[in-house]
C-alpha cells in the first residue's frame, strides 16, 4: 500500500489513532486527576468511534425498519441499506462502562481531595513522601 | 432444563448484589451473600464434575442460537476457574471478625457486600460465557467492582492506588475492546469459537496481528504481568486485606485463562508459538518478573508489600508456564492459578489476622509475635514454605510440573532460573519468619495483652493453608484438572 | 455561594422550569414507551428523566428536591431497577425457557407478543435503574461539604 492511499482510504483510522494518543498522552501527562479521567474519556471515545466507523455501510442509513419498505431484494418495494446495528449495540453498552468508570473515577478524586487537600498528582505524591 | 445451573452461576450473584441493597442490614446481607457464593460454590462443583472427561455444556441466552446470541459455553477449563473462583470467594467471605473494627461503617456495609458479589459474578462471568464482547462487559463489571473495594482500604494512599488501578485497568480494557473490535471486522462474529474457526491468522494480515497486540497488552496490564504491574503492589497493599486475598486469589487468575484463552483457541499455539514466536517476549519478561519482583519483595519491610511483590513473581511463573505452550508446561502454569490462590489467599488472610491483633504489618511491628500468636504465625510460616518450593506444599507441584514443561521445551537454562529464584523466595519467607520468630519486639512494640485471632478468622485461613499441604501431597484433583484443561487448549478448544 | 442562590430567585428562570421540568419528565416517559417499536428506551429515558429532576434541584434547590425524592428511594430504586430486569430472566426460566427468552413469557400465543412483553419489562426496568443511579450520584457528588467529608456520602471511616 503506498503512502497516499494509506491516508486516503484509511484517514478514519488515523483520526482515532490521533484521538487515542491525545487521550493516553493526558492521561500520562497530566498530574491533575480531572484531566487524567477527562484524558482516560477521550481514549475511550476513540475506541468507541473506531466501533461506529466499522459499522457504516457506504449508502446506507439509520437500522429502523422503514415503512414500505424492505431490506435487500424486497419485491415492488423501495431497497433500503442499513449500516450494521451491532457495533452500535456495543457501544451503547461501552458507553455506559465509561460513563461507570468516570463517574468512580472521579468519586475517588473527590475523596483523594478530601485526604490529601489537592487534586494534583504530584502534589500528594509529594505528601505521601514527607508523612510516609 | 438441567443446563440452567450454568446461567445460575453468574446470575445469581449477579441479582444478589442488588438484593443486598435492598436488604440493607448488615448481618442479613452476611449471610445472604454467604448463601450466594455458597449456591455458586455447588453450581461450579457440579459443573465440573459434569464436564470433567471431555464433556462441554453450552447454553443460549435469551434462546437464541449462537453465533446470533450470546452462548455461555462450560468446558473443563471453566469449570476449573468456576471453582476457583468461588471457592475462594466463599472462604474469603467465611473470614469475619465478630465485634473488630471494620473497615466499612456499618450503615454501609450491605453496599460492600454488593460489590462484592457484583465482583464475584464479574469473574464468573469472564470465565462463563463464549462471547467476546460480554468477556469485556464482566470484565469492566468485574475490574470496576474491585477499584472500589480497593479504595476501601482506609488509609489514604488507598484512594490513591484505587485511582491508579482505575487507570491502568480502564486503558487495559479499551485496549481489549479495541482488540475485539478488530476480529469482529476480520471475523463478522463476536463468538469466540465462531472467531476462531473464521480467523486465519498470517503475519501478513496486519490488523489481525494488531488485533492479537492489544488483546494481549490489554489482559497483561489486568494480569498485572511483568513491566506492567505497577498498579499491583499499591492496590493490594493497601487494600483491606480481605479484599486482597480475594483479588490476589481471583482476578489476576480469572485475567490468566483470558490470556490462555485468547493465544491458544483464538489465534492458536502454532500462529502465537510458531509463526510468531510469541515466547521469545513473554518467556524473558516471566524470568525478569520471577527475578526483579522478588527482589523487589526481599527489600520491603512491610509484609503487604511483599507478599504483593511476591504475587508479581509468581505470575511470571504462570505466564513461564504459557510460553512453554506445551502439555506439561501449561498444566504446570494451570495449576499455579489453583496453589497460588490457595497459598496466597491463605497468607493475605494472615495478614488479616495479623493486622486485627497487631495493628501493623510492618516487620518491625511483627517482631516476636510468634509467641504470642502461634497459629496466625504458623499459617504464615507454612504458607511461606509453598511459596518457596518446598516439597510437601503446593508451591513444589506447580514448580515440578513448570520445570519438567521447561525441560521439555528445551530451556535448561529457564529451568535452573526457576530453581535460583526459588532461593530468593527463601530470602523474602526467611526475612518474615525471622521477625516473626527470632527478634525481640522493641521497646515500644512490647504488647503483652496480644492474644491469638479469634476463631472466625484462624479457620478460614487454615483452610486455605492446609489446603496448601493437602493438594501438595495429592495432585489427582488439582493437577488432573489442569492437564485436562491444557489438553484442551492446546487442541484450540475452549 | 451567592451566584446559586441569585439565579434561584430570578423570576425567568423559576417560571420557564415550572413549565419545563414537567415537560421533560414527559418527554422521558414518551421516549421510554416509544422504545417498544421506535428509537428509544430505558438508558434513554432514564438519563431525560434524571435530567429533568437535576433541573429542578438546580433551580428550586436540594432541598425541594429530596422531598419529592429522597435519597434513600434512589438507592431502592436503583437495586430494584437491576432486579426488575434480572426478574424477567428468571421468570422466563421458570416457564420453561432460557434465562431472558422472552418468548417464554406468553407460551400461549405463538407470535412476538412474549417479546413485546418481556422488552418492556426490562426496558422499564433499565429506565428506572439508570434515572436513580443518575440522581443518586448528583445526591453523592451535590451533598458534599467542600474541603471534606459530606452529609451524605462521608467517605469510609480511617482507622
Amino acid at each position: 500500500m503506498s503512502l497516499p492511499e494509506a491516508f486516503s482510504g484509511l484517514w478514519a483510522y488515523w483520526l482515532i489513532i490521533a484521538l487515542m494518543m491525545v487521550g493516553l498522552y493526558i492521561v500520562i501527562a497530566r498530574d491533575n486527576l480531572v484531566k487524567k479521567v477527562m484524558g482516560l474519556n477521550i481514549f475511550q471515545a476513540a475506541a468507541i468511534l473506531f466501533y461506529v466507523t466499522m459499522a457504516k455501510v457506504a449508502g446506507g442509513t439509520a437500522p429502523i425498519v422503514q415503512e414500505g419498505a424492505e431490506h435487500g431484494g424486497g419485491h415492488g418495494t423501495a431497497e433500503v441499506v442499513y449500516s450494521n446495528p451491532l457495533p452500535h449495540v456495543l457501544m451503547l453498552t461501552a458507553i455506559v462502562v465509561g460513563v461507570a468508570t468516570t463517574a468512580l473515577a472521579l468519586a475517588l478524586a473527590v475523596r483523594i481531595h478530601g485526604e490529601y487537600g489537592t487534586v494534583e498528582e504530584d502534589e500528594a505524591v509529594a505528601w505521601d513522601m514527607e508523612h510516609g | 432444563m438441567r443446563d440452567q445451573i450454568v446461567v445460575l452461576a453468574v446470575v445469581l450473584p449477579l441479582l444478589a448484589a442488588p438484593a443486598c441493597v435492598l436488604l440493607r442490614h448488615p448481618r442479613v446481607t452476611r449471610l445472604f451473600s454467604l448463601g450466594v457464593v455458597a449456591a455458586c460454590f455447588a453450581i461450579a462443583v457440579a459443573l465440573l464434575v459434569e464436564v470433567r472427561g471431555g464433556n462441554v455444556i453450552s447454553y443460549q441466552l435469551g434462546g437464541w442460537p449462537p453465533p446470533l446470541g450470546i452462548e455461555y459455553r462450560v468446558s473443563v477449563i471453566n469449570a476449573y476457574l468456576l471453582v476457583l473462583v468461588t471457592a475462594m470467594a466463599l472462604v474469603v467471605l467465611s473470614f469475619h471478625s465478630s465485634g473488630g473494627p471494620h473497615r466499612v461503617p456499618e450503615r454501609r456495609r450491605h453496599l460492600y457486600y454488593a460489590v462484592f458479589l457484583l465482583c464475584i459474578s464479574g469473574l464468573l462471568g469472564i470465565t462463563i460465557t463464549g462471547d467476546a464482547f460480554n468477556i469485556f462487559v464482566f470484565l469492566e463489571i468485574s475490574s470496576l467492582s474491585s477499584y472500589i473495594l480497593v479504595s476501601l482500604g482506609g488509609h489514604r494512599r488507598a484512594v490513591m492506588s484505587a485511582f491508579y488501578y482505575l487507570v491502568m485497568g480502564t486503558i487495559g480494557g479499551v485496549f481489549f475492546m479495541l482488540g475485539v473490535g478488530l476480529l469482529y471486522q476480520a471475523t463478522g462474529t463476536l463468538n469466540l469459537r465462531d472467531i476462531a474457526a473464521r480467523l486465519e491468522p498470517s503475519l501478513d494480515d496486519r490488523s489481525t496481528l494488531l488485533a492479537l497486540a492489544l488483546l494481549v497488552v490489554g489482559i497483561s496490564i489486568k494480569l498485572a504481568v511483568f513491566p506492567l504491574h505497577h498498579w499491583l503492589p499499591n492496590a493490594y497493599s493497601f487494600a483491606p486485606p480481605k479484599v486482597s486475598a480475594f483479588l490476589a486469589a481471583t482476578a489476576t487468575k480469572v485475567s490468566f485463562y483470558l490470556l490462555a484463552m485468547i493465544l491458544f483457541t483464538i489465534f492458536g499455539a502454532p500462529f502465537v508459538f510458531g509463526e510468531l514466536q510469541l515466547h521469545m517476549v513473554l518467556m524473558p519478561l516471566s524470568i525478569l518478573a520471577m527475578f526483579l519482583a522478588s527482589g523487589a519483595a526481599i527489600f520491603q519491610t512491610d509484609l503487604r508489600r511483599l507478599l504483593a511483590y511476591s504475587s508479581v513473581a509468581q505470575i511470571g511463573y504462570m505466564t513461564l508456564g504459557l510460553s512453554t505452550a506445551n502439555a506439561v508446561g501449561l498444566a504446570g502454569g494451570l495449576v499455579h492459578l489453583f496453589n497460588h490462590a490457595v497459598m496466597k489467599g491463605g497468607l493475605f488472610l494472615v495478614v488479616a489476622c495479623l493486622l486485627y491483633r497487631v495493628g501493623s504489618v510492618h516487620l518491625d511491628a511483627l517482631a516476636g509475635v510468634g509467641r504470642r500468636m502461634p497459629l496466625s504465625s504458623a499459617a504464615l510460616v507454612v504458607g511461606g514454605l509453598s511459596l518457596i518450593g518446598v516439597p510437601g506444599t503446593v508451591g513444589f507441584v506447580s514448580k515440578w510440573y513448570l520445570v519438567s514443561g521447561v525441560l521439555e521445551r528445551g530451556w535448561t537454562a529457564a529451568a535452573v532460573l526457576i530453581l535460583l529464584s526459588s532461593l530468593l523466595a527463601l530470602v523474602y519467607v526467611g526475612r518474615v519468619v525471622e521477625a516473626l520468630y527470632f527478634r525481640r519486639p522493641a521497646a515500644d512494640h512490647v504488647r503483652p495483652d496480644l492474644r491469638e485471632a479469634p476463631l472466625g478468622m484462624l479457620a478460614p485461613t487454615w483452610i486455605l493453608i492446609a489446603a496448601a499441604v493437602v493438594f501438595g501431597l495429592t495432585t489427582d484433583w488439582t493437577y488432573g484438572v489442569a492437564a485436562e484443561a491444557a489438553e484442551l487448549l492446546l487442541q484450540g478448544g475452549i | 455561594m451567592r451566584s446559586t442562590s441569585r439565579v434561584r430567585e430570578m423570576p425567568v428562570l423559576r417560571v420557564i422550569a415550572r413549565a419545563l421540568v414537567p415537560m421533560i419528565l414527559l418527554f422521558g416517559l414518551y421516549v421510554q414507551f416509544h422504545g417498544d417499536f421506535g428509537p428509544g428506551g430505558g438508558f434513554q429515558a432514564g438519563v431525560i428523566f434524571a435530567a429533568g429532576l437535576i433541573v429542578y434541584a438546580l433551580i428550586f434547590g436540594l432541598g425541594a428536591l429530596r422531598r419529592v425524592v429522597p435519597p434513600i428511594l434512589t438507592e431502592r430504586l436503583m437495586a430494584a431497577g437491576v432486579l426488575l430486569y434480572g426478574a424477567v430472566g428468571v421468570v422466563a426460566m421458570f416457564l420453561g425457557g432460557e434465562f431472558l427468552d422472552y418468548s417464554a413469557l406468553d407460551p400461549l400465543t405463538t407470535g412476538h407478543h412474549g417479546q413485546h412483553l418481556g422488552i418492556i419489562a426490562i426496558e422499564l426496568g433499565v429506565g428506572i435503574a439508570v434515572a436513580s443511579t443518575i440522581m443518586r450520584v448528583y445526591y453523592a457528588f451535590v451533598s458534599r461539604r467542600p474541603g471534606g467529608a459530606g452529609a451524605a456520602e462521608a467517605p469510609g471511616d480511617t482507622p
